[in-house]
């Protein structure tokens, strides 16, 4: 068998990490792989530049359009194209197209049920040194009180790839929130991913750490894992279908571990922690912590890490809390 | 169905402004105005021949698509679609009634409306996706919007305008209710659209003004689309808000409201007027 090269399947971690992908890469190629596959795909963006459409555009430019800039339109134009048919993905900033669009997001996609998903990059606080403008911490708040819409939050760029065949496959409109950069990867090749699912990443007692998204799925393994010199177990799960919810994994969470901390690079209004206390509420009352974006906006420009830590993102702020929190409820 | 000849579509039309005041009397209310000023618009499309469409088969894939993007006026595209065969012509009595599917605004439950509309600027853009999609699986169905004056306004009509042209979409027809009032009153005096048909051209829309309650003048350009091959097509029709009734006519005071006893009994005076006269 010297000198066979297996094949590395797209999307596994192997191939993900082979090429050094990104969430957003990934999920550009899912749409291509996805198109190869199943004519009625489309791929439209709103003059978004370097972030991966040339490939979709070489091999399938009868159903590639760049709108520029002009994201009402994209998006009432992605509900059109679906009405005949067609499985538009809406390329743009997640921010545009859920605060600039939303009001076409809210009745040509959610109340008509359109067959479009919105592919949204540059959400939460990864835009660092642009400023307030491009920082997106209220796209997952609107996005999930749109009746009949999906939300996904992949954490890495093998669960982009497979959200984005699941949301593909879906009949309905989807939200899939992608980062920008490279992020560290979470999942292997056992990995697999469905809409209204969760992943449970860490087994613990003590404490459940709920996160969705890049970055802060990858940050609340860290710091469960720091937290074990502590003598501190952390369950994690990874939320990455905020809606619909797997409420099932919430319920049981809380049951075993009593308090739950989330982890978002969003509001704290609205996203993730607020999903969890919503259906913790209701079913299996207990603390829950939430740990995201402060309501306010951004006062100064810095690196995507000293955003993480002015928001008390990043891994040892992230620990730090947990572990007050739990020391907290233990007395 | 086809009717031909001016003096059947000039009964029909009259014959949905009467479904209009009566709308506007027996529901909470109606948006009487821009109603009345695109009835013959809607008679020629749906009544000359235009618009290729099956009451019998509303989801007919080679059909024609007509957005309705000035949702709004909905009294006078239910008398239409009715009038057309989409449903009964009884059921009008049920409009804005409860439980029914004939709400205030278009919604998808009722058959013959391709779009939900009233909250305005939206018509345009999904029109565009629907003749690229049709373009690019050879459809033949074309896509007619019509749009109110008063909602171009809305910055989604020039986006969606400029990438029509964009796209070379000749399969695409924008029909304007060009009353020149809006709801605070005339379009000019509020938010003025003026030079009107020169925006469209700049935009790179073949344009053609007419006379927007002569059906002659609407079926001679909505019967040559489109008017250049590889070009968005606008017609934009001149019209009066309110047209047919003396009470309602060029004001934006009937935008929207109900109709007294008094006012029906002089409005059903007025169109039998209209209606004898368009028969004689």
């Amino acid at each position: 068998m010297t000198g066979t090269v297996t094949p590395l399947a797209p999307g596994s971690a192997d191939w993900v990490r082979r090429h050094g992908l990104s969430a957003i890469d990934t999920c550009r190629l899912a749409q291509l792989h996805a198109a190869d596959a199943d004519n009625r795909i489309t791929s439209i963006e709103g003059d978004l530049g370097d972030c991966g459409g040339d490939a979709f555009a070489e091999r399938h430019p009868e159903r590639w359009y760049d709108f520029g800039i002009a994201e009402a339109n994209l998006v009432g134009a992605a509900a059109g194209m679906a009405s005949r048919g067609k499985i538009p993905f809406v390329n743009t900033f997640g921010g545009f197209a859920l605060t600039r669009a939303c009001e076409q997001v809210r009745l040509e996609l959610a109340y008509h049920q359109s067959n479009v998903k919105i592919a949204g990059t540059f959400t939460g606080i990864v835009a660092g040194f642009s400023g307030p403008t491009h920082h997106c911490g209220e796209d997952l708040a609107i996005a999930r009180a749109m009746p009949g819409m999906v939300v996904l939050a992949p954490a890495d760029a093998v669960a982009a790839y497979q959200l984005t065949l699941a949301a593909a496959r879906w009949q309905g409109p989807v939200y899939v929130r992608l980062g920008i950069d490279p992020t560290d990867q979470v999942y292997d090749d056992s990995a697999s991913f469905s809409i209204g699912g969760s992943t449970v990443l860490r087994e613990g007692e003590d404490v459940t750490i709920v996160a969705a998204g890049l970055t802060s799925v990858a940050t609340a393994v860290a710091a469960a894992d720091s937290l074990r010199s502590q003598d501190i177990r952390a369950r994690v799960v990874d939320l990455y279908s905020i809606k619909p919810v797997d409420r099932e994994v919430l319920v049981e969470s809380a049951r075993r571990t009593g308090l739950i901390v989330t982890v978002e690079e969003h509001s704290t209004i609205g996203g993730v922690g607020a999903t969890v206390a919503e259906v913790v509420a209701a079913e299996a009352p207990v603390p829950v912590r939430m740990l995201g974006m402060p309501d306010e906006y951004a006062h100064e420009i810095g690196s995507y890490e000293t955003q993480l830590r002015r928001c008390g993102l990043d891994v040892d702020s992230v620990t730090a809390a947990v572990a007050g929190e739990v020391r907290r409820w233990r007395r | 169905m086809t009717t031909t000849g001016t003096r059947p579509l000039t009964e029909l039309a009259t014959r949905i402004r009467h479904h209009i005041a009566e709308l506007a009397t027996t529901s909470p209310g109606a948006h009487v105005g821009g109603s009345m000023s695109v009835t013959e618009i809607l008679t020629v499309l749906y009544f000359d021949g235009v618009l290729r469409v099956d009451p019998d088969d509303p989801q007919w894939n080679d059909r024609d698509h007509l957005i309705y993007s000035k949702g709004h006026a909905s009294a006078a595209l239910y008398a239409a679609l009715a009038e057309r065969g989409f449903f009964p012509v009884a059921e009008l009595a049920a409009y804005k009634q409860p439980g029914s599917r004939l709400a205030g605004h278009p919604s998808r439950s009722i058959p013959g409306v391709e779009w939900a509309t009233g909250s305005l600027g939206h018509g345009l853009p999904v029109g565009v996706g629907i003749a690229l999609a049709n373009r690019h699986d050879h459809n033949p169905g074309r896509v007619f919007v019509v749009l109110g004056d008063g909602e171009c306004q809305e910055g989604s009509i020039w986006e969606a305008a400029m990438s029509a042209a964009h796209f070379g979409l000749d399969n695409l027809v924008v029909v304007v209710d060009r009353n020149g009032f809006q709801e605070d009153g005339p379009t000019e005096e509020i938010m003025a659209l003026e030079p009107f048909a020169d925006k469209w051209r700049s935009f790179g829309w073949q344009v053609s003004e007419v006379d927007g309650h002569d059906v002659t003048q609407l079926g001679d350009a909505l019967h040559r689309l489109p008017f250049t091959a590889g070009q968005p097509s606008c017609v934009i029709a001149r019209t009066e808000k309110g047209h047919g009734l003396s009470f309602t006519a060029n004001t934006h005071t009937w935008h929207y409201g109900k109709f007294s006893a008094e006012q029906y009994r002089q409005a059903l005076a007025e169109l039998s007027g209209q209606r004898a006269e368009a028969g004689s």
